[in-house]
């Protein structure tokens, strides 16, 4: 479960001060597909990075499953993001030198988990992204939608108990997009949390729940599921 | 991360950047190669010294008449007369001492030595019988002087082996009469060459006993004593002895200069130690260029690939992983730097040697270890700013960037 209680973030830009985000609260079960939207510079990948445990807020408390994240040391918070968060990103931001499977792998790789473990685990989430047969290609030799999917596989090796994803769809065409979503979606299917940075408002309109945020603040919190009863 | 791991990340990364890379190996390798060569020339050149003068004899105490100092000569040795000839009692004197093991008495001088029609200029030494051991000098032929009295004359010679070639051709050498100067002498032996000798060339000396060349050159004094002394450890009661004696049969004055083989040695040894350890600090400098070129090529590196340490921090690398990814970059450039250069140095040194045989090559091992250390620890050092600087990349900018 995540819990934000009066989160700022206030960035310096030269003498000016940004207030990237102003006052957030937000609870998230375990689980739930949510998406956050809204135009550029409202906060939104602020509010990910914050989530993903790659930025610290500058006031704030923080708590991911129980834990009062925002008073852990750097090495816990790293050790934390690489065994409860997974990432994906708009542009895939694979290693270009290694191949798909040295990718995937990576995650493990730092946690210091033994090849032939790696072995079993990489075998069982390519077939599970649909990349049997991709395994030793390096990222130039595969499709957009490929390396999403490379990317997703690399960000759920550790069995995250969240994903986050910021415009994942935004670098592909819509049928490669399609194919993506659909992955995500499996795995929020089997329990994993999946939060969703878009603008596409046909994306963010999937997630069960909605967030609109607009300067820094969250404006709207729709839960579409209700709605949809 | 397990160690397997970091170093095949380590290598992928090398081997996906080859031309930055290779120039960084070259780098090292020309700092070790040049450590590597010029101080295995300074060893070569102390060793070929030090065999020099160890092939001059072993232990050995050299009685020189008149005092002078080895910085540059006292005056009085030039203000005053009062020098007394080294004779052959004073050697005989000496040779009282349970510490000295033998002496030899020597003379020089110019001559002309001639058979049948041939002759030519020589050197003439004037010795004794023990002579042949102290300079460790062998026979080709025949025999040495014969164990005589000092102060008994007796008409043999032993020569040299080029003179034995210029006088006498193919004909037999042993047995034959040569005129020196205005007397005949007998051929008794002739002398085997030597490797090397410093100060004298064997193969065109001529030697006679030293009472016959006292009478040849019309000279009692002597040019000076060549003492053997019972072993290393004796050779300073040794010289005690000798400066005790002759100060006593010189009326109280010491006025002899005593050189030890082992003082020049050490000298020499000492200059020829301080110009390798010279030189290989020149070429350290090289060493700390690549560093520096190290340093800079990496810093390249990571602003190159600002992006993968962004996607390596938010997989969940920790800042010390990150160092040591980079530094593990440094370190296995350095070594393998450095293993090109040594193999570079070594073959030069053996080029060097090939061409240069009397000069042992082979940088000595403290140099081939310093050299590798050094490279390491230049990588390492070098390596540390840009590890750091890695380490400290926010990952929220560093992905942003694309």
């Amino acid at each position: 479960m995540i819990r934000l209680n009066n989160i700022h973030r206030i960035f310096e830009v030269g003498d000016q001060q940004v207030h990237a985000l102003n006052d957030v609260n937000l609870e998230i079960n375990d689980g739930e597909y949510l998406s956050i939207m809204g135009p550029s510079g409202s906060g939104k990948s602020t509010l990910l990075n914050l989530l993903g445990l790659l930025d610290r807020p500058t006031s704030g408390e923080y708590i991911l499953n129980d834990r009062k994240i925002t008073t852990l040391s750097d090495d816990q918070q790293t050790e934390l993001r690489r065994d409860q968060i997974g990432f994906v990103f708009q542009f895939f931001h694979l290693v270009p030198r290694l191949t798909a499977l040295e990718n995937i792998e990576l995650p493990m790789v730092l946690a210091g988990i033994s090849p032939a473990e790696r072995r079993q685990r990489v075998e069982k989430i390519l077939d599970a992204v649909g990349l049997e047969g991709r395994a030793h290609h390096k990222p130039e030799q595969l499709s957009g939608g490929q390396r999403q999917r490379v990317a997703i596989a690399r960000a759920t090796i550790m069995q995250p108990s969240v994903l986050l994803a910021d415009e994942p769809t935004g670098n592909l065409d819509s049928v490669s997009g399609a194919e993506v979503i659909e992955v995500l979606e499996g795995l929020n299917r089997q329990g994993i949390t999946l939060i969703v940075v878009t603008h596409d408002a046909a994306l963010g309109g999937r997630a069960a729940r909605e967030i609109k945020m607009v300067d820094g603040r969250i404006v709207n919190d729709i839960n579409n599921a209700k709605a949809r009863a | 991360m397990l160690i397997r791991d970091t170093l095949s990340l380590t290598f992928s990364a090398l081997q996906s950047a080859r031309a930055r890379t290779s120039l960084m190996l070259v780098a090292m390798a020309i700092g070790v190669a040049s450590v590597v060569v010029l101080t295995s020339l300074g060893e070569g050149a102390r060793r070929y010294i030090t065999d020099e003068f160890a092939s001059l004899g072993t232990n050995l105490l050299i009685v020189l008449p008149g005092r002078s100092e080895t910085s540059g000569g006292s005056a009085s040795m030039f203000m005053s007369d009062t020098t007394r000839d080294l004779t052959l009692d004073d050697a005989r004197a000496l040779l009282r001492s349970s510490h000295i093991r033998r002496l030899a008495p020597v003379n020089v001088g110019a001559s002309q030595l001639s058979w049948r029609e041939r002759s030519r200029d020589v050197s003439v030494f004037g010795s004794s019988h023990d002579l042949l051991e102290i300079r460790h000098w062998t026979m080709s032929e025949g025999k040495f002087l014969p164990p005589l009295d000092m102060d008994q004359a007796s008409p043999v010679c032993v020569i040299g082996v080029k003179l034995r070639r210029e006088l006498f051709g193919n004909n037999n050498a042993i047995g034959q009469w040569v005129r020196l100067g205005d007397r005949r002498f007998r051929v008794i032996g002739v002398l085997a060459t030597e490797g090397r000798t410093v100060g004298i060339d064997v193969e065109e000396v001529i030697v006679i006993p030293v009472a016959s060349a006292q009478a040849l050159f019309n000279e009692a004094s002597l040019f000076r004593i060549i003492i053997e002394a019972k072993d290393r450890d004796a050779i300073k009661r040794a010289s005690e002895f000798v400066k005790r004696t002759i100060r006593d049969r010189h009326q109280g004055e010491e006025d002899i200069t005593l050189v030890t083989q082992d003082a020049v040695l050490a000298t020499f040894d000492n200059i020829f130690r301080s110009l390798t350890y010279t030189v290989a600090g020149i070429a350290a400098i090289s060493l700390a260029v690549a560093g520096i070129l190290i340093m800079n090529v990496m810093l390249v590196s990571v602003s190159q690939r600002t992006a993968e340490i962004g996607i390596l921090k938010a997989l969940g690398a920790s800042q010390r992983q990150i160092i040591t990814l980079f530094l593990c970059e440094a370190a296995m450039l350095s070594l393998v730097g450095a293993f090109i250069g040594l193999l570079i140095g070594q073959g030069c040194s053996w080029l060097i040697g090939y061409f240069f045989p009397d000069i042992t090559m082979g940088a000595p091992l403290w140099a081939v270890g310093a050299a590798i250390g050094v490279a390491l620890i230049t990588g390492l050092l070098f390596g540390a700013m840009p590890a750091r600087n890695a380490a400290r990349l926010d990952p929220v900018l560093a992905l942003a960037r694309r």
